[in-house]
C-alpha cells in the first residue's frame, strides 16, 4: 500500500535470509515440505549410501537369487533383503541406495552445467540484441524443435561409438558422455528463460545509469542484470534437475547411458524386464519406484521455491 | 451543515476500514465521513497509501477479502442503508446507479471488443436496452463527450483509440446510464496536460448538466481546484481537513494542507526567489501509524499534546471540518510556512556575471530518426523503411551553471532528446559539443572524462536504483568507476554525499526496497553527482513522487546547483515545476523546437501558440484563477506523417491561412533574446494573446 515499503525483495540481497525465506516458503505448504523431505532423504543415500547399503559393493551375488522383499511394513522390519535379490543374487534394496549417489551426481551436475552455461549465454543474448541475439535464437529453435530423446540418444550413441586414445580428453569427454548430453539439451532452455529475464531487466534505469558510467558489458551482465535474474535461474535449475534424473534414468534404461553391472536405476530396471519380470519382478519396481519417487519430489520442491522466489519478485 | 429535510445523495458516517497485514487487521482508514448533494463535486485528495482509493472502493462496497468495514460505520445511499445490501442488490445499483471511473482506462477497457457493444453492455445491464435504441444512445453519448465521428469510434477497438480518446469513453460508459453517484479515480492521472483540460472541462460541464453527485480522487491539487466545489483531504487514513475549494485554497487550516498548498510551485515563482515549502519526512505506513495525531510526526507546528492525544475532527463554524488540536491558535497570523532546507536567497545579479557565460553545451541540428520495420510491402516495391523523426533540427545551446528547462506533451521528442545527449541513443546527424569538445554519439566512444561530465537522473525512482545493491554500494561504484577514487575514499565520499542529499549516515546500508520514494530519488541524484558532473539532465525528476516529497527534491536540486555549479538540463510535463527551477526554456513540438525563450517571461506573452496552449492548460491549485484556457483540438499527430509546414498547424487555435501548412515557420526574435518560430509576427501575437499569469501577483 504505503509507497516505498513493498515487502520481500529486499530480503534476497542477504543470501542467508534468501536461503531462510525459500526454506520456511518450503515448509508452509504441505506438497512442497514432502518434496523437500523427500529430496533429503535421497540427497542422504547419495551421500552416505555405501555406509548405509548393508551389502555395499555393487555386484555383490553372495546371496541367494531371486528372493522375495522381505520387507515387512506392518511390523516395522527390514528382514534380511528388503527390496529382494535379483536373479544374480544381488540385494535390490542395496543397489537402490546405491544407484541415488550416481543419478544425483550426474543429474545435479548437468543441471548445474546447464544453468551456468545457459544463463550466460542467455544474458548475453539478451543483453546483446541485434543480430547475434537472432542468430543464436534461432539455432536454438533449430535444437529444440528436436525432441529431447531422440536427441539424446543420437548424440550419446554417436559419442560412445568413436574411439579415443585412452587418457586423451576426448575420451574423459565420453566416459561423461550423459553429463555433456544433458548439458546440450539444456543450455539453450535455460538461455532462453535467462534470455527473456535479461530482456525486462535491461530496460530498466539502473542499467543504463551503468551504461553512462561507462560500465563494461562483464560488469553491467554480472553485477547489473544477474542478481535480479538468480530466482528465475533458481526455478529454472530445480526444474532441470528433475528432468535430468528422468533423462539420466530413460538413457539407463535404453542401455545408453551407465554400463552392466553399475547400480544404475534406468539399467536395472531394463535388465529386470521382459521374461525377468515374471520371476523377480520386485527387481524392476524397486528401481522404477526409486525415480518416480525422485523425480515427483524435486517438482514439488521446485514448485515450492517457485512461490518462494515470485513472492518476492 | 444539513440544507434540506431530504437525506442526502451520501451520508457516511464513522467508517472505518481495516486491511489484513499478516494475522492482524490493521485500520487503514479512521472514522471517515463525508455527506454528498445531487450535483456536487467533492474532490478526495492525498498521497499515495492516504487511503483514497480504499475510501472509493468501501464506499462502493467493492472491497477486497483482506480489507473490511469495521461496526458501527454509518454508509447510505439516498436513505438506504448499503451495509445492509446483499451482494445481488449492490450489482443491480452498480449497473445503474452508481458508477465507477477506473484510473487507467486503456487497462479498463476490454481489448477484444468494439468500443460501441462495450457500452452498449453498459446499457443493457442499466435498463435493458439493445438494439438500435442502443446504439442510438451510445452515439448520443459519444457526442456528449466531444468524440468526433461517434460511429466511426463505435466501430474502433479501444488500442485503436489515443488515451484521451479512451478516458473520454470510460467516462461516456459511466455516464450513460445516468448514474446517481459517480466516483472518479484520478480521471486524469497519466494524460497530458492538454488532454487533462480539455477531460476537466469536459467532465464539469457533463455534471452540470445532470444531477450527479461525484467524488473525484486526486493527488493534484491543480485538478482538485479546478474540478471541484467541496474538497476532503486524507492522510494516513484520517480526514485532516474539509471545506469548500475556495476557502481552502485561500486559507488553509490544517497544516498539512497548508504544507501541500504552499509546498506547489506557483506559475512565475522562481528558484532564486525563495526555496520552495517543503514538508520533512514520509508519511506513516499502516503498521506504524502514530497514536497521536498521524501528522504529528511532519508537522513544524506539533507540540506535545499532538503526539500524545489523536485530535478530534472538529467542524468549524463556516460548515469546515478540521483535524488539528491548534488549528485556532495557527489561524490568528497566517503560519509561516516551514522551510526545513534553510537555503540562502541567491543573488540573482551574481547568475549574470562573465564566469557563467562559457558556453557548456552546444548543439547543431541534433536529429534522431527511428526506422520503423520495412514492410513486406516495403520489400516488394523496393521502397525505403517508414521512419520517425523523434528529433528533427534542434539546436540548442546551454551555458554553464544554467538550467535549461524543456516541456512539451509526451511524443514531442523531448525524451529523445535528453537521451541523444547522454548518448543512451545514438544521432542519426547533427554535432554536439560539450565544453568545446565533441560529444561522441555513442557511449562506448566517449572517454571517461566526457563521461564523468554528463550525468543523469531518472524518472522512476523505482528503477533508477538497483534492488540488490544497498545505497553505498550505488554511490560508491561512480566515485571509483568515473572519479578514480580508492575504496577507502570511496567510501568517505559516498557518505559525505549522502549527507550533501540530506539522508542520514544510517541510510548507506539500506537496500531500495528500505526508501520512500523521495528518499530513493535523492540517491539517485546523489549517484549523479557522484562524479561532479558539469551537466545533469533530470528527465522528470519529480514526476512520479508525492507532492509534499516533490518540492523537497526540487530544493535540494536548486541547493545542489548552487553549490556545485552543475548545470541541468530539466524535462518535465508540469510548466509551474520547469518554470521554477529553470533559467532557459525550451517548448518542444514533434521533434522540433517552437521556443526558446527566458524562463522569467514563461508565463507572459508573445506565445508560440503551442505554448500558449501549454500553459493555459495547467491546472493551477487556486481555484479562483480562471485564465481563458486555450483548447487544443485533437490530439498529438503521430510523428510517422508529420504535417507539412508548421508542424503545429493541424491544432494550432490562431492558424492564419494557408502559409501555415505549405512553408515552414521562421524563427523570430523578440529584444529579450526570446525565439519564437511562427508566421504571426511577435508584436501581434502579443497583442492576440493576454497575460495569464501575472507574475508579482503571486506568492
Amino acid at each position: 500500500m504505503a509507497e516505498g515499503r513493498p515487502s520481500g525483495a529486499g530480503e534476497f540481497n542477504r543470501p542467508y535470509a534468501a536461503l531462510k525465506r525459500v526454506a520456511q516458503a518450503q515448509f508452509r505448504q504441505p506438497q512442497s515440505a514432502v518434496g523437500a523431505l523427500l529430496v533429503a532423504l535421497f540427497l542422504v543415500l547419495a551421500l552416505f549410501g555405501p555406509q548405509l547399503a548393508p551389502h555395499p559393493k555393487p555386484n555383490d551375488q553372495s546371496h541367494d537369487a531371486r528372493v522375495p522383499p522381505t520387507l515387512d511394513i506392518g511390523a516395522l522390519q527390514l528382514g534380511p533383503h528388503p527390496f529382494g535379490t535379483d536373479r544374480l543374487g544381488r540385494d535390490v534394496y542395496s543397489r537402490v541406495i546405491l544407484g541415488a549417489g550416481s543419478i544425483f551426481r550426474i543429474a545435479g551436475l548437468g543441471a548445474l552445467i546447464s544453468v551456468i552455461g545457459g544463463s550466460a549465454l542467455g544474458m548475453f543474448m539478451g543483453y546483446r540484441g541485434g543480430w547475434i541475439d537472432e542468430l543464436i535464437g534461432r539455432l536454438i529453435d533449430a535444437l529444440l524443435a528436436i525432441p529431447a530423446l531422440l536427441l539424446a540418444l543420437a548424440l550419446a550413441g554417436m559419442i560412445r561409438n568413436l574411439d579415443f586414445e585412452a587418457g586423451s580428453w576426448q575420451a574423459a569427454l565420453a566416459d561423461n558422455v550423459i553429463l555433456l548430453v544433458i548439458a546440450i539439451l539444456y543450455v539453450p532452455i535455460v538461455a532462453r528463460v535467462a534470455r527473456s529475464a535479461t530482456l525486462d531487466i535491461k530496460t530498466r534505469e539502473f542499467v543504463e545509469a551503468a551504461q553512462i558510467r561507462g560500465e563494461s558489458q562483464l560488469y553491467i551482465i554480472s553485477r547489473e542484470i544477474l542478481p535480479s535474474v538468480i530466482p528465475a535461474l533458481v526455478v529454472e535449475g530445480s526444474l532441470r534437475f528433475s528432468y535430468a534424473i528422468f533423462l539420466v534414468a530413460s538413457l539407463g534404461f535404453l542401455g545408453f547411458g551407465a554400463r552392466p553391472p553399475s547400480p544404475d536405476w534406468g539399467l536395472m530396471v531394463n535388465e529386470n524386464r521382459g521374461g525377468f519380470y515374471q520371476l523377480t519382478p520386485w527387481a524392476l519396481e524397486f528401481p522404477a519406484l526409486a525415480i518416480a519417487i525422485l523425480v515427483i519430489a524435486v517438482n514439488l520442491m521446485s514448485d515450492g521455491i517457485r512461490r518462494a522466489v515470485q513472492k518476492g519478485a | 451543515m444539513s440544507m434540506s429535510a431530504a437525506p442526502s445523495l451520501l451520508d457516511v458516517q464513522d467508517l472505518t476500514i481495516s486491511y489484513r497485514v499478516g494475522k492482524q487487521w490493521r485500520p487503514a482508514i479512521r472514522d471517515f465521513r463525508l455527506r454528498l448533494q445531487p450535483g456536487e463535486i467533492v474532490g478526495l485528495v492525498g498521497e499515495s497509501g492516504s487511503g483514497k482509493s480504499t475510501v472509493a472502493l468501501a464506499l462502493m462496497r467493492y472491497l477486497s477479502g483482506s480489507g473490511r468495514v469495521e461496526c458501527g460505520a454509518r454508509l447510505r445511499f439516498k436513505g438506504e442503508d448499503l451495509l445492509l445490501k446483499s451482494n445481488a442488490e449492490m450489482r443491480r445499483l452498480w449497473a445503474r446507479r452508481v458508477k465507477f471511473v477506473p484510473q487507467n482506462a486503456g487497462a479498463a477497457l476490454n481489448p477484444s471488443i468494439k468500443i460501441g457493444r462495450q457500452v452498449a453492455e453498459v446499457l443493457k445491464a442499466a435498463d435493458g436496452i439493445d438494439g438500435e435504441e442502443a446504439r442510438d444512445r451510445v452515439t448520443r453519448m459519444f457526442q456528449d463527450v466531444n468524440l468526433v465521428d461517434p460511429e466511426r469510434v463505435a466501430g474502433r477497438y479501444p488500442h485503436e483509440l489515443s488515451g484521451g480518446m479512451q478516458q473520454r469513453v470510460v467516462i461516456a460508459m459511466a455516464l450513460i446510464s445516468n448514474p446517481e453517484l459517480l466516483i472518479m479515480d484520478e480521471p486524469t492521472t497519466g494524460l497530458d496536460v492538454t488532454t487533462e483540460a480539455v477531460i476537466l472541462d469536459l467532465v464539469r460541464r457533463l455534471i452540470a448538466e445532470r444531477d450527479t453527485g461525484v467524488i473525484a480522487i486526486s493527488h493534484n491539487l491543480g485538478v482538485v481546484a479546478q474540478l471541484c466545489e467541496r474538497v476532503v483531504v486524507l492522510y494516513a487514513g484520517e480526514i485532516m481537513e474539509e471545506a469548500r475549494v475556495e476557502a481552502l485554497f485561500r486559507r488553509p487550516r490544517h497544516p498539512y494542507t497548508n504544507g501541500l498548498i504552499s509546498s506547489l510551485p506557483k506559475p512565475g515563482q522562481r528558484k532564486d526567489a525563495a526555496p520552495l515549502s517543503a514538508i520533512a519526512g514520509n508519511p506513516p505506513s499502516l503498521r506504524a501509524r502514530p497514536s497521536g495525531c498521524v501528522f504529528a510526526d511532519r508537522c513544524a507546528q506539533a507540540v506535545d499534546l499532538c503526539r500524545e492525544r489523536k485530535p478530534p475532527l472538529e467542524a468549524l463554524p463556516d460548515g469546515r471540518l478540521v483535524r488539528c488540536h491548534r488549528w485556532e491558535e495557527l489561524a490568528q497570523p497566517h503560519p509561516p510556512a516551514s522551510s526545513p532546507a534553510g537555503r540562502c536567497l541567491r543573488d540573482p545579479k551574481m547568475r549574470e556575471g562573465p564566469a557563467t557565460d562559457e558556453t557548456l553545451l552546444r548543439a547543431e541540428n541534433l536529429s534522431k530518426r527511428f526506422p520503423l520495420e520495412r514492410s513486406l510491402r516495403d520489400w516488394l516495391g523496393w521502397r525505403q523503411a517508414a521512419e520517425i523523426r523523434a528529433v528533427d533540427g534542434v539546436d540548442l545551446r546551454l551555458r554553464a551553471g544554467q538550467t535549461l528547462g524543456l516541456v512539451g506533451e509526451s511524443g514531442s521528442g523531448k525524451t529523445t532528446l535528453a537521451r541523444l545527449i547522454i548518448g543512451l541513443e545514438g544521432r542519426s546527424g547533427g554535432k554536439l559539443e560539450l565544453l568545446g569538445m565533441e560529444a561522441q554519439s555513442r557511449l562506448r566512444d566517449r572517454s571517461p572524462d566526457l563521461l564523468a561530465k554528463l550525468q543523469m537522473v531518472f524518472q522512476n525512482p523505482q528503477n533508477s536504483l538497483n534492488p540488490y545493491l544497498s545505497v553505498r554500494q550505488a554511490i560508491r561504484r561512480p566515485l571509483i568507476k568515473l572519479r578514480g577514487l580508492s575504496p577507502a575514499e570511496a567510501e568517505a565520499e559516498a557518505l559525505a554525499l549522502l549527507e550533501r542529499v540530506n539522508l542520514r549516515a544510517e541510510y548507506a546500508e539500506r537496500y531500495p526496497d528500505e526508501l520512500s520514494g523521495g528518499e530513493k530519488q535523492r540517491v539517485a541524484i546523489a549517484r549523479a553527482f557522484a562524479s561532479d558532473p558539469d551537466l545533469v539532465i533530470c528527465d522528470e525528476p519529480v514526476s512520479a513522487l508525492d507532492v509534499s516529497v516533490q518540492s523537497a527534491v526540487l530544493n535540494l536540486l536548486a541547493e545542489l546547483q548552487d553549490a556545485r555549479g552543475s548545470a541541468y538540463l530539466f524535462i518535465s510535463h508540469n510548466l509551474s515545476v520547469v518554470g521554477y527551477l529553470a533559467d532557459v526554456i525550451a517548448v518542444m513540438y514533434l521533434g522540433q523546437l517552437v521556443e526558446v525563450g527566458d524562463a522569467r517571461a514563461l508565463f507572459q506573452p508573445p506565445f508560440h501558440p503551442y505554448a500558449e496552449a501549454l500553459v493555459s492548460a495547467i491546472p493551477a491549485p487556486d481555484p479562483t484563477r480562471s485564465t481563458q484556457r486555450v483548447l487544443l483540438r485533437d490530439e498529438l499527430p503521430s510523428a510517422q506523417n508529420l504535417p507539412s509546414g508548421c508542424r503545429f498547424h493541424t491544432r494550432c487555435p490562431r492558424k492564419i491561412g494557408d502559409i501555415c501548412e505549405t512553408e515552414e515557420p521562421p524563427w523570430r526574435d523578440d529584444e529579450d533574446g526570446r525565439q519564437i518560430r511562427c508566421h504571426i509576427p511577435l508584436d501581434e501575437l502579443a497583442s492576440l494573446q493576454n497575460v495569464l499569469i501575472a507574475t508579482d501577483e503571486v506568492l
